[in-house]
């Protein structure tokens, strides 16, 4: 595997936002998740929940709630407007305001036809939907409080609306409250005067209503005669979020102190029909509030203020022991926050509102593997770049030589500077530079690569001072090629290749030379090897493909790799390789890193039999030497640096491990609710 | 050696009431457990132990109501038999042989005539394998079935009696083990089964404890290691079953319980607290705290309106449904170490040994009950794990029971060893021991004896204990101090110190009359003079520590009798102050009778216990008899009769006067009983002989009752007798209350029928009868 001089970096203070509501779409298995911070992201649940799209959020524009209809994502927020998205360009594609202050909910029916929203000043309003906008079509009654949750009911002809102290129940037709149930107020808290919110409603099918309120209640009422069944009493805190199963025997709520509860509608006694709500499990999978929810046909999918997204299967609805039933935690972003100068020896990190730039340390000593070298010089901050008002960045830099070029690209209006080292301002921005999602430089810095809309690549050349537009690669046009945004940019060493991937495509370009096949999963990573011009590729479901570009055709090795598959071990890890890199003095090392793992894969060793197992390489030295050629095979991973977010080798052959520690995450979080812990 | 067959070792008094479930009667008016070889039936108000349903000849391991007749009570046991009692007049209504060791047992109403039982898999090999076994009862009058009708339901089954429950209505049976829960369903003849994981995520462990089924839902309780209890419900699908999980309890459940009527589920464990949760709405709990030990039972009567939780600590608390306890039963406190050894208190003749931590239990033997407990360490006992406590290590009384003389320790790992010596005088008044004087630090290192000087004379009381410092010290009661009007209580002090080369002595003892101080100094034994407390003579003694001495009594009280570590017991006259005679004998425990010139000596040999009882002054010894229990006799005591026996044979004669009651190394507390003696119990016991000719119905069980008391009448017919028989008092209490004129006028008529007997009984009689029926109108 060789030996490397480790700068293990932990300065990189990366943040997650919390996650403030979520929605899922059942029919294309996408998961949308919408952050404090207003950012949307996409999750596919069919691809191995890979982040796919993330949409960056605004200043001042929290999103409140998230609903789908059909493909359409809409959004609102307390600025009191509707928002749909343009999922395909990655931003806003028209806004529209409701007049009614802010909004806190939005709700579609089962149709699809219409989309009822609660607001500040009291009314429901609907909109219809059309093919291109939606459209205000009427206020239901009026009443007193702000309603701060919705629920259709599935045949659409009512509304449950949850309030302050009540919830009401409106028939969608006449746009009349039918009833009106009154929601008691806390019983532990001491001032009872004390308005109790009923922060989420479920209505199902047979006409029951569930709520969760803030006094700590799920309540389960009557929806036709309006009267109040049970009461479970979870918490002495919040009930902040409920989430119903598509087949309506299950419903999940979260609370304030990071529990998960769930109900489920059984039946007493074995032989008999009568059935009813019963509190069965509880889930603690998170240490703050719960404030977003999920319940898909297998799993619980939660989301709050620890910015974790936990993916709980439910073990009576999935196969037991298989990688399905295992629980999954996502806390970083599945794509870099991090680029490196390998010659300067200088990190970039990007925050949501700022950049920083960082010089590594410096050591001369030596010692042996395991040792830690005495630092004879600390790395310290160069620059740090806050992005300015209503602007909005997107993911851009390189670091290329001994040159910074950063760019902030705005959307609209001002064209954006380009800062060079030296401080001097570039005034001129070519036009189809407005709108980018990422940003990649060529080796030699003089040009610049930038994904645009309508999975279009710009191509500008960068000089000294200015940057010139020269020449867009528009995607092949067909029905086999997708319109998704290009996630991924990654130009060759020499300059001659660019490589690109879209949730569907990987194109090869520099007047595009291929397109590689790819099968159903979504690439996660690419990199064009700077000798043998092969393009290697990792992909969600964990597949790693080498392509070569001369050829065009899957590598000898490739297709050893597919026939004999991939090792169970390594298809069990559940987060995406974010990276690949080579090793110049070695070219048969390709170098891949998730946020729990490094690994080296070594084209020339054998490949690893099924039942062999995955030794971490430190374990590995400490076994005898015919035991470890035993169990040597090409895939080496290294599991000793944890929460990864960047693995990169630079010029001096000295590998940057940056790590983020989960407890540096904890400590900045805000203080969770006061629990009594046994034995404190 | 002789073996004498009349002598067999009992357990007598002392068992546990805590090693199964207890059952409480349909009216809440008794309580039944298994106690040892019997069924005890408790007053559920009293407390007091109504009857004891004797006839099973191995430990009983299963008291159960019969579910069609609430007044019959089923019991099993290792003997192979299940009894059915009538346990109201505390009669054997039928015996069931079974043929193999029963350890637990279950009925419902559902299966009639049917009990289940568990059962080893097999006899012969010695496997920790138990089958749930159904066994048809045969419907015979017999008074000795044979039940050979068995048929498996469940294998690989816990023998732990609280893993077994039945479900709704007997319609379905939850049993678990170790890791899995299996569910029998009698309609389908389908199991269906569910494990779970060893360990938690959080490293708890949730290997199952206890089931309870809820008597209406289907759903069922189950406690874990871990201190869950999981309520599963919905456990007819293979998959999609489901459970939730209450978790207070921070050790393992031990036990489980709905209420009748299934609106609350009661849980116990090692908290010692008594939780209710409310079926349904388990965030709302009731705490019973404080209930003294690890809760290791809890039951329901079947109204519902008693709670009885049993405990550790041999203890049975029944508590009221409104969560107030309401009775203790108490039995025999066994904690993991007795170190004061067993002693009689010479006042009330009780046995006294260690109880509670830090207490002294005073035990009744004869009565079988538990009289109370002195606390001697007088600190608030903190229960946590791994935390050392002051510990009662030595106690004595002197002759007469006024004193009582108490040794606590506590060891820390890090600090030096706190000891504190004690003594305790009897209060009259209050009927108890009172704190006289405490020494802190009486010794330098562990006292190893402790005795009083054995003369009746109580004004010259000495107190002697010998420590591991190389000294005994000596301690006598000051005079009393007058200053200044106010009278101070004498206290006691230390007389004398005494030491013999830097040995360590062992032992100590006092001869009969108070003369005479033995110690044993390691391989030296002296005997010194309380009252000079000069060194009177060392006594030659062959190599090996001293362990036990002994001054003989009555009339060989000339001899001291000693044993050593090298398998020697040797006999000294002190007379000639020559050694008597010696034997080579592994003696572990020496002790002497003090009504008698009898001393016995258990030996200990091949893992097996022989005892000897002998004389001093004669070559045979009276009682022998090998392997009276496997493994060592820790402690033992002769205990005074009450009334004494009069047994001519000689064999037995050594058992006339005294009892001798030892502890083995498991904590059981034996004696031995003569067939006189057992006799006598059980005719006291058959009260109730029946009759064969005549059909055993419960009106000729009342009949017969009231003929035997008839007869006994006849013999107390000295007694003068009540005027029952005159007419105005029939007239009164015949005629219905309403058609009865007015009690002034009824008063003075019914006062004058009873002037009638003034001629032939004491005027003073009469008038006090007749102040009695004033009051009754």
């Amino acid at each position: 595997m060789g030996e490397f001089k480790v700068h293990r970096i932990r300065f990189f203070n990366h943040m997650p936002s919390a996650i403030r509501v979520m929605a899922f779409n059942s029919h294309t298995e996408r998961l949308v998740v919408a952050r404090a911070d207003g950012a949307v992201e996409i999750f596919n649940f069919a691809d191995n929940y890979y982040q796919e799209k993330v949409i960056p959020g605004r200043d001042g524009k929290a999103v409140e709630a998230l609903c789908w209809v059909g493909r359409r994502l809409f959004s609102a927020g307390l600025d009191g407007e509707i928002t749909e998205y343009d999922l395909e360009n990655l931003r806003p594609r028209n806004s529209m305001e409701a007049y009614g202050g802010p909004i806190w909910t939005i709700s579609s029916n089962s149709q699809g036809t219409l989309l009822a929203a609660g607001c500040e000043d009291g009314t429901v309003k609907m909109f219809e939907v059309l093919e291109d906008r939606i459209q205000f079509q009427r206020n239901l009654s009026r009443q007193k409080g702000r309603i701060i949750s919705l629920s259709w009911h599935p045949t659409g002809s009512q509304i449950a609306a949850g309030m302050l102290d009540m919830i009401k129940i409106f028939d969608a037709e006449t746009g009349h409250a039918t009833h009106r149930l009154l929601v008691e107020r806390g019983l532990q808290r001491t001032s009872n005067s004390q308005e109790v919110v009923v922060w989420s409603v479920a209505f199902l099918s047979d006409h029951t209503i569930i709520s969760g309120d803030s006094a700590g209640k799920v309540q389960i009422w009557d929806g036709i005669t309006g009267t109040l069944v049970r009461t479970h009493l979870l918490t002495k805190w919040d009930v902040l979020v409920l989430a119903v199963s598509p087949d309506e025997s299950s419903v999940i709520a979260g609370t304030s102190e990071g529990t998960v509860v769930q109900f489920q509608f059984i039946s007493s006694t074995v032989d008999q029909q009568d059935k009813q709500w019963v509190r069965t499990r509880t889930f603690k999978s998170h240490s703050h509030d719960v404030r977003a929810l999920v319940h898909t046909d297998t799993a619980v999918v939660s989301g709050g203020v620890d910015t974790q997204l936990v993916v709980r299967p439910l073990l009576d609805k999935v196969e037991k022991n298989t990688q399905e039933s295992a629980m999954r935690k996502i806390i970083f972003p599945h794509r870099n926050l991090v680029s490196c100068a390998k010659k300067a020896g200088l990190l970039l990190f990007q925050f949501s509102d700022h950049l920083e730039l960082w010089r590594l340390g410096e050591s001369d000593g030596n010692g042996k593997p395991g040792d830690r070298l005495p630092v004879k010089r600390n790395p310290e901050k160069l620059i740090q770049l806050k992005r300015k008002k209503l602007s909005q960045p997107c993911d851009v830099f390189r670091l290329v030589g001994s040159k910074l070029i950063s760019l902030r690209i705005f959307p609209e209006r001002i064209p954006a500077p380009l800062v060079p080292l030296s401080r001097l301002q570039v005034s001129k921005l070519p036009k189809e530079l407005n709108s980018v999602h990422q940003l990649s430089f060529s080796s030699d810095s003089s040009k610049l690569f930038a994904s645009s809309i309508l999975s279009s690549v710009i191509v500008a050349s960068v000089k000294e001072l200015e940057c010139k537009y020269l020449h867009t690669f528009k995607p092949p046009s067909g029905e086999f090629h997708s319109r998704q945004p290009v996630h991924l940019l990654s130009p060759s060493e020499d300059g001659n290749w660019l490589a690109t991937a879209n949730t569907a495509d990987l194109n090869v370009s520099l007047q595009l030379h291929c397109s590689v096949p790819v099968c159903g999963s979504c690439p996660t990573a690419v990199s064009i090897h700077p000798f043998s011009c092969s393009l290697v590729s990792v992909h969600a479901d964990q597949q790693i493909f080498e392509f070569s570009l001369k050829q065009k055709e899957f590598t000898a090795w490739s297709r050893k790799l597919q026939k004999q598959g991939m090792h169970p071990l390594w298809l069990q890890r559940d987060a995406p390789i974010t990276r690949v890199t080579f090793n110049p003095n070695n070219p048969t090392h390709i170098l891949l890193h998730d946020t729990s793992m490094f690994c080296i894969v070594d084209q020339i060793l054998p490949l690893p039999e099924e039942k062999t197992r995955f030794y971490n390489q430190s374990v590995l030295q400490s076994l005898s030497l015919g035991e470890r050629l035993r169990n040597s095979h090409a895939f080496k991973v290294y599991r000793n640096f944890q929460n990864l977010l960047c693995v990169d080798l630079m010029e001096d052959h000295s590998l940057v491990v940056v790590e983020r520690p989960l407890l540096d995450i904890v400590s900045q979080l805000p203080a969770p609710v006061q629990q009594k812990k046994f034995a404190t | 050696m002789v073996e004498y067959g009349d002598i067999r070792v009992v357990y007598r008094g002392g068992s546990k009431i805590n090693f199964r479930k207890p059952v409480i009667s349909n009216d809440s008016r008794f309580l039944l457990c298994a106690s040892g070889e019997s069924v005890k039936v408790f007053s559920s108000v009293t407390e007091e132990c109504v009857h004891e349903l004797r006839g099973h000849t191995g430990q009983v391991t299963g008291v159960l109501l019969r579910p069609s007749n609430h007044l019959q009570v089923y019991s099993c046991s290792t003997d192979g038999t299940v009894r059915l009692w009538d346990f109201t007049d505390g009669i054997l209504v039928r015996t069931y042989v079974v043929g193999y060791p029963v350890y637990s047992i279950y009925a419902s109403l559902n299966h009639k005539e049917v009990v289940f039982i568990v059962t080893p898999v097999c006899v012969f090999v010695f496997a920790e394998l138990f089958q749930l076994v159904a066994v048809n009862l045969p419907q015979t009058p017999d008074q000795l079935v044979e039940a050979r009708d068995l048929s498996a339901v469940l294998s690989d089954v816990s023998s732990n009696p609280s893993t077994i429950a039945f479900g709704r209505g007997g319609e379905y049976l939850a049993s678990v083990n170790n890791l899995k829960m299996e569910i029998y369903f009698f309609k389908k003849n389908k199991s269906y089964s569910f494990s779970l994981r060893e360990y938690t995520k959080n490293g708890g462990k949730n290997t199952f404890t206890c089931i309870a089924c809820h008597p209406k839902d289907d759903c069922v309780a189950t406690g874990h290691d871990d201190g869950k209890i999981r309520l599963w419900r919905n456990f007819k699908q293979k998959k999609e079953y489901t459970y939730s999980t209450l978790h207070w309890h921070h050790s393992a459940v031990s036990s489980l319980c709905f209420t009748p009527e299934g609106t609350n589920l009661l849980s116990g464990g090692v908290e010692s607290v008594l939780v209710q949760w409310r079926y349904n709405q388990e965030n709302q709990k009731d705490f019973l705290p404080r209930l003294g030990a690890a809760i290791t039972h809890v039951t329901v009567s079947p109204d519902g309106a008693l709670f009885s939780t049993s405990h550790s600590d041999n203890k049975i608390t029944i508590i009221q449904s409104c969560v107030k306890v309401s009775a203790v039963i108490q039995g025999l406190v066994k904690g993991e170490n007795v170190t004061t050894g067993l002693l009689v208190d010479p006042r009330s003749k009780a046995l006294v040994l260690n109880g509670r931590p830090g207490h002294l239990q005073f035990y009744s033997l004869q009565r079988d009950k538990l009289l109370f407990h002195l606390d001697i360490v007088q600190q608030e006992y903190i229960h946590e794990a791994g935390l050392e406590q002051f510990e009662v290590v030595r106690a004595a009384f002197d002759a007469s029971g006024l004193w009582l003389a108490t040794v606590e320790e506590r060891k820390q790992k890090s600090a030096e060893l706190e000891l504190n010596l004690k003594l305790w005088s009897f209060d009259e008044q209050t009927q108890s021991f009172v704190l006289n004087t405490t020494v802190s630090a009486p010794h330098e290192a562990r006292i190893t004896a402790m005795c009083f000087s054995q003369a009746a004379d109580s004004q010259t009381t000495t107190l002697v204990s010998a420590s591991r410092d190389g000294h005994f010290k000596a301690w006598q009661l000051g005079l009393p101090a007058h200053t200044d009007g106010t009278q101070e209580w004498p206290s006691w002090s230390c007389d004398f110190v005494g030491a013999y080369h830097g040995l360590v002595p062992r032992c100590c003892c006092f001869s009969a009359d108070g003369s005479l101080l033995a110690v044993g100094f390691q391989e030296v034994v002296t005997v010194w003079n309380p009252t000079s407390w000069e060194l009177l003579t060392t006594l030659s003694q062959p190599p090996g520590d001293v362990r036990n001495l002994c001054f003989g009594q009555l009339s060989c009280s000339k001899y001291l009798l000693g044993s050593n570590n090298k398998k020697m017991v040797c006999c000294w006259n002190l007379l000639t102050c020559s050694l008597e005679w010696s034997t080579s004998m592994d003696v572990s425990l020496l002790l002497v009778d003090s009504r008698s010139e009898n001393m016995a000596a258990f030996c200990c040999q091949d893992g097996s216990t022989d005892l000897f009882v002998f004389k001093p002054s004669e070559p045979r010894p009276l009682f022998s008899q090998k392997a009276v229990c496997s493994g060592r006799v820790i402690h033992a005591v002769f205990t005074p009769r009450e009334v004494m026996l009069e047994s001519s044979e000689e064999s037995s004669q050594w058992l006339n006067r005294s009892q001798l009651y030892f502890l083995t190394e498991f904590m059981d507390l034996l004696t031995f009983s003569t067939k006189a003696e057992e006799e006598k119990l059980m005719a006291s016991s058959k009260q109730l002989v029946i009759d064969d000719t005549v059909a055993m119905t419960p009106f000729y069980l009342l009949l017969g009752k009231h003929r035997h008391e008839h007869l006994g009448n006849e013999e107390s017919a000295e007694r003068t007798p009540l005027p029952q028989s005159s007419v105005a008092i029939k007239e009164l209490l015949q005629t219905p209350a309403h058609v009865l004129p007015a009690t002034s006028f009824l008063c003075s008529m019914f006062a004058k029928s009873l002037l009638i007997s003034v001629t032939e009984t004491s005027f003073m009689n009469s008038l006090s009868v007749l102040s009695a029926v004033a009051v009754k109108l």
